[in-house]
């Protein structure tokens, strides 16, 4: 494994160069209604058209190809610190793909998808719970959507107090996801960025300093990006709130508290979830997500519509919201997704629940513990389902920096962490199991840290010049930038930046 | 549980490594008032795999889905063939399971099948460049507002009302947020009607538009340039095998819903937005964009491009919030657009156009009235009935037939109309039935 | 790092010459050393207006972006037209073909470090 190239597959081709005119890839409907004269029925008809022609086995071997050369959760451990890259139960897919789920229209009337109604109704009470928020809404496509919905709620709660023009402002700690900030610009708020302290939480000193009654709120990601859960945090609730505030939670982090403690009884008033994270939901290779919102009944008059609710017991919708802030997206959310989530749900039930934080941060705490002589924790303090590590020494004595150990990792067959995140931490190693890793998996990558660190020692430019073991090394991306080639064509040209 | 693998040593032998009791020390910062007891959250018992499944197909039963009536509904959602290769690659634990490609050498399949997409999507739209995808049709739409407004710092928003009504309010909503104005332009006979423009960032368009309609794009981007504004078409892909891509019209941005290219309708999500645009605007673009380069040894491979628009780099100031693409979905669109090929997608649209024109014919035999005669249409077309559209949608359920979108909730005085697609999925006996029973309903 | 006596620096790293009333700015060797290479160079259009400590542009290199500040008030009479497509002179000669923008000054230039400062700070 370590080093050796993986050159038994083939390489792949761009499937442009592989065309030959006339071939067809699937076996097209063929009308049986009249012929018509195209020119006449459209107005016009478009000549050239540069799709790639071959044939149905040819298509599928080229993607065969394809996943031969990319590494998902079923091809090994991938501690995507953040990401929470958990298993997928292939349940999930199988619900997902029942026709009375994934044949239905979103514009059918509400009076033919009972069963769908029942779906959302029924993750919203899961989710309700397991939150400990009053209201749960899935319109929200991915998390930063959901995040932008909760400060769009923020927004037109303000507005609705007379305030909206004064509260200009989003606080976001240091340590916080871009999401965080850009989402805050994207509903029109100013950004200022609230330090972390010596032991890693929110600095409450420059906190306190920051509220005035420009404030509209706060992002706070509990447990934090450092994968510590922050002590304090009903007291920052209380004062954000005493200043006009509102306080959203980062529910990136989810994974660590289900069934332990829940963000609604924290103070917050509103928290995104990923349900692609901490409700299993397959990542697809970066989406789609799937990003749940809770709030506290103060938000409520401002839900997106339309709002899924339960009358008398039974399912329906109602548009009827004067002061909501309308639509985010165009349906009801991911709904295939939210088919995923409550299956997994229902998994793991009443029973079992908790048991996803508790192991989840049972596997952290142990990378961190058998990987503490090689690379320390960035604050010494138990983690919750992530561990946060620094390789700082490695830089300053060997020149190798946490890029180089994970792109050596790659070659020892594990997918990196997350590097250089949180920004506040010096050569940043982000590392999140998850609950469904065993431990041997755990203790193989452990060995494998281990040995890279001693590598590092004794020959760092073998981290420098890896990895070696896949079909390409490391990617000029100055050139990808600079030579900007984001199409093919016919001929071979760049697009002009 | 099976997804926790953890057998009782194992726990004692972590916990001894980590130097704690139990697992409940490790929590121990969690202030206690603020934890709750395990199993005490009121939510059902847990379910084994095969009552699982039997639970969930006991509910989706209560749908009826589209196996159980014969569509003819539309509006942004269509009911296309999906050839099986799609899912049998998108179902693939490597590409299923993996996250955003931040790791290359790890992700060189997403990475070079993104590149296809991207290459296929500007080339269906006739555009320089695409992205790798956005959310939905009508966040790209609303995506490409905001982006109007960054490059001409002006602040209306010029949307016409042959735009799809829930893209509208979508962007209605990122509009508030952003305190941009959103102003409608009203149509005439099934067609755009722009008038004068004032201030404008952008004028939006859909291609064809929500009655179906092949709007005039050339004078639209007359309009667009005499004002100064950016044109922005919101285009059906399909479609883009027959009629002028808007790229050919000079168009500014394209985006569009990638559902049609191989994704299930799933009660609407998750879908695939399209996002294409002139090179100029590279560097604009919200969400994620592959490129190809090489290895220090020069070999190819594909690398996420032009990262620094991102919000993980640039923070409050990132072109976008957006974080993931669409990656799933606009990988089945990839598997479609390759399985279909040119000669594919030119027979999808065809039938398509074949079965709507029949459709006309038999629907207007059958007593209905087009309310646009005058209209070149691709596979949407609107009707006007002696009674009111909904009645007639919900007699017709009942007939196993779904009719098409009754326009009264969006269009005031369209009561009595209807919205009707025709896919290549239907068959000249199911819209000779239809056509029959729609006779019997509005006698 | 090469720290030139004749120039003075901001602690952002920008330096600038000063002729008459009209000063050349740019970043440091230092600056571009720490962001490696330079693949794009956003600068604003000649006439605009800028403040002492504003930003007036940024500078990005593959996976970070840095802002680059006004060291003086004044307007921008000239923007190096270079960078457009060859950005990578800022990183090859950052004090001499890869300059940003020239400016106009207007009011006296304070706060600025000499060359020794400049070198402390960023040791």
């Amino acid at each position: 494994m370590k080093g050796q190239a993986v050159r038994s597959v083939p390489l792949p081709k761009l499937i442009f160069e592989k065309s030959r005119k006339g071939r067809v890839g699937c076996n097209v409907p063929v009308a049986d209604t009249p012929e018509v004269d195209l020119k006449a029925a459209l107005g016009q008809v478009r000549e050239e058209l540069h799709l790639p022609e071959v044939s149905e086995l040819e298509v599928l071997r080229h993607f065969t190809i394809l996943s031969h050369v990319n590494y998902g959760i079923e091809t090994g451990f991938y501690p995507l610190g953040s990401c929470t890259m958990k298993y997928n139960p292939k349940i999930n897919e199988r619900t997902a793909a029942l026709p009375g789920f994934s044949m239905l229209h979103p514009m059918q009337p509400a009076s033919m998808i009972p069963g769908a109604m029942e779906i959302l109704l029924g993750v919203q009470d899961m989710l309700k719970e397991i939150t400990g928020f009053d209201y749960i809404t899935l319109q929200p496509v991915a998390g930063a959507h959901g995040e932008m919905t909760c400060l769009m709620l923020i927004r037109a709660y303000h507005e609705s107090r007379g305030e909206g023009k004064q509260r200009h402002t989003i606080l976001v700690p240091d340590s916080a996801h871009g999401t965080n900030p850009a989402s805050a610009a994207r509903c029109g708020y100013d950004v200022k960025s609230i330090p972390t302290d010596a032991d890693g939480n929110t600095d409450l000193k420059a906190l306190e300093a920051a509220l005035d009654d420009s404030i509209a709120g706060l992002m706070l990601t509990n447990p934090s990006t450092l994968g510590l859960f922050e002590p304090n945090i009903t007291k920052i609730c209380e004062m954000v709130h005493k200043a006009g505030g509102m306080v959203f939670c980062d529910g990136a982090n989810m994974n660590a508290m289900v069934g332990t403690t829940r963000p609604g009884d924290h103070g917050f008033d509103c928290m995104h979830l990923n349900l692609h994270k901490t409700f299993s939901t397959p990542h697809g290779g970066g989406g789609p997500g799937c990003g749940a919102i809770g709030i506290k009944s103060h938000l409520e008059p401002f839900l997106p519509v339309p709002i899924v609710q339960r009358v008398d017991g039974k399912p329906s919708l109602d548009w009827h919201r004067p002061h909501s802030i309308g639509r985010v997206s165009p349906y009801y959310g991911q709904f295939l997704m939210e088919v995923r989530a409550y299956t997994y749900l229902r998994a793991y039930g009443k029973e079992k629940m908790h048991e996803i934080s508790h192991y989840a941060v049972l596997n952290a705490n142990y990378i961190k513990a058998r990987l503490k002589d090689v690379l320390p924790a960035a604050y010494d303090r138990p983690c919750m389902h992530e561990c946060v590590l620094t390789a700082e020494k490695y830089k300053k004595q060997h020149g190798v920096r946490a890029l180089d150990i994970s792109k050596r990792l790659i070659d020892y067959g594990f997918h990196p962490p997350t590097n250089y995140f949180p920004l506040i931490v010096p050569e940043a190693m982000m590392i999140e199991p998850t609950e469904t890793e065993c431990k041997e998996t755990l203790d193989a990558f452990c060995d494998a840290m281990i040995e890279i660190c001693t590598e590092a020692v004794n020959d760092p430019d073998l981290l420098h010049n890896a990895p070696t073991s896949q079909i390409v090394g490391r990617l000029d991306e100055t050139k990808a930038v600079k030579e900007l080639d984001v199409r093919w064509r016919t001929k071979r040209e760049g697009v002009k930046v | 549980m099976p997804y926790i693998p953890h057998t009782v040593e194992d726990r004692q032998e972590m916990l001894a490594t980590i130097g704690a009791r139990s697992i409940d020390e490790l929590f121990r910062e969690i202030p206690d008032d603020l934890k709750i007891a395990p199993q005490s959250l009121n939510i059902p018992s847990a379910l084994d795999e095969s009552k699982l499944l039997a639970h969930l197909t006991q509910i989706s039963r209560k749908n009826v889905d589209l196996t159980r009536v014969v569509s003819f509904l539309g509006a942004g959602a269509y009911d296309r063939f999906i050839p099986a290769t799609v899912n049998a690659v998108i179902s693939r634990g490597e590409f299923l399971t993996a996250y955003t490609p931040y790791q290359p050498e790890f992700s060189q399949g997403y990475l070079q099948s993104i590149y296809e997409f991207q290459s296929m999507i500007a080339e269906l739209y006739g555009m320089d460049v695409a992205n790798a995808s956005m959310y939905d049709g009508a966040t790209s739409l609303a995506e490409a507002a905001i982006l109007a407004h960054g490059v001409t710092g002006r602040k209306k928003i010029y949307v016409s009302e042959a735009v799809h009504p829930h893209y509208r309010q979508v962007l209605d909503t990122y509009c508030w947020s952003m305190d941009l104005d959103v102003v409608q332009m009203p149509t005439e006979g099934g067609y755009t009607k722009i008038g004068e423009l004032e201030d404008a960032a952008c004028i939006l368009i859909q291609y064809p538009n929500f009655f179906g309609s092949i709007e005039d794009l050339a004078a639209a981007r007359k309009a667009a340039t005499d004002s100064g504004a950016m044109f922005i078409v919101c285009a059906d892909p399909v479609a883009m095998a027959l009629i002028t891509p808007p790229g050919e019209f000079g168009a500014d941005i394209v985006v569009g819903e990638g559902q049609q290219l191989g994704v299930p309708m799933g009660l609407g999500g998750p879908y695939v937005g399209l996002f294409a645009c002139k090179s100029e605007f590279v560097r604009r673009i919200p969400g994620r964009i592959v490129g190809r380069t090489t290895d220090h040894d020069g070999r190819e491979g594909f690398v996420m491009t032009l990262r620094t628009r991102e919000q993980d780099i640039r923070r409050e100031k990132a072109t976008s919030n957006i974080c993931t693409n669409e990656a799933l979905m606009a990988l089945a669109c990839t598997v479609y657009l390759e399985a279909m090929g040119k000669n594919g997608l030119k027979q999808v649209a065809e039938t398509s156009v074949r079965n709507t024109q029949y459709t006309m014919k038999a629907l207007t035999q059958a007593g209905a009235k087009l309310k646009y005669p005058n209209a070149k249409v691709f596979d949407e077309f609107v009707v006007e009935l002696p009674k009111d559209a909904s009645e007639v949608r919900d007699k017709l359920i009942d007939k196993g037939f779904l009719a098409g979108l009754p326009l009264g909730p969006y269009y005031k005085d369209q009561a009595n109309c209807l919205l009707v697609a025709v896919t290549e999925n239907r068959s000249k006996e199911q819209i000779d039935a239809f056509a029959s029973a729609l006779k019997e309903v509005i006698r | 790092m090469n720290v030139p006596a004749d120039l003075k620096y901001t602690s952002s790293h920008e330096w600038v010459k000063m002729e008459g009333d009209i000063a050349t700015i740019g970043i440091t060797d230092h600056a571009q050393s720490e962001l490696g290479d330079i693949v794009y160079v956003d600068l604003p259009e000649v006439g605009r207006a800028v403040k002492a400590g504003d930003t007036f542009g940024s500078i990005e290199s593959v996976k970070t972006v840095s802002d680059v500040y006004a060291p003086v008030s004044g307007e921008v009479v000239e923007v190096n037209g270079m960078l457009g497509a060859q950005s990578e002179v800022v990183n090859t000669d950052p004090y001499g073909k890869g300059y940003l923008v020239k400016i106009k000054v207007n009011g006296a230039a304070d706060g600025l470090l000499d060359a020794a400062a400049y070198t402390a700070s960023i040791s």
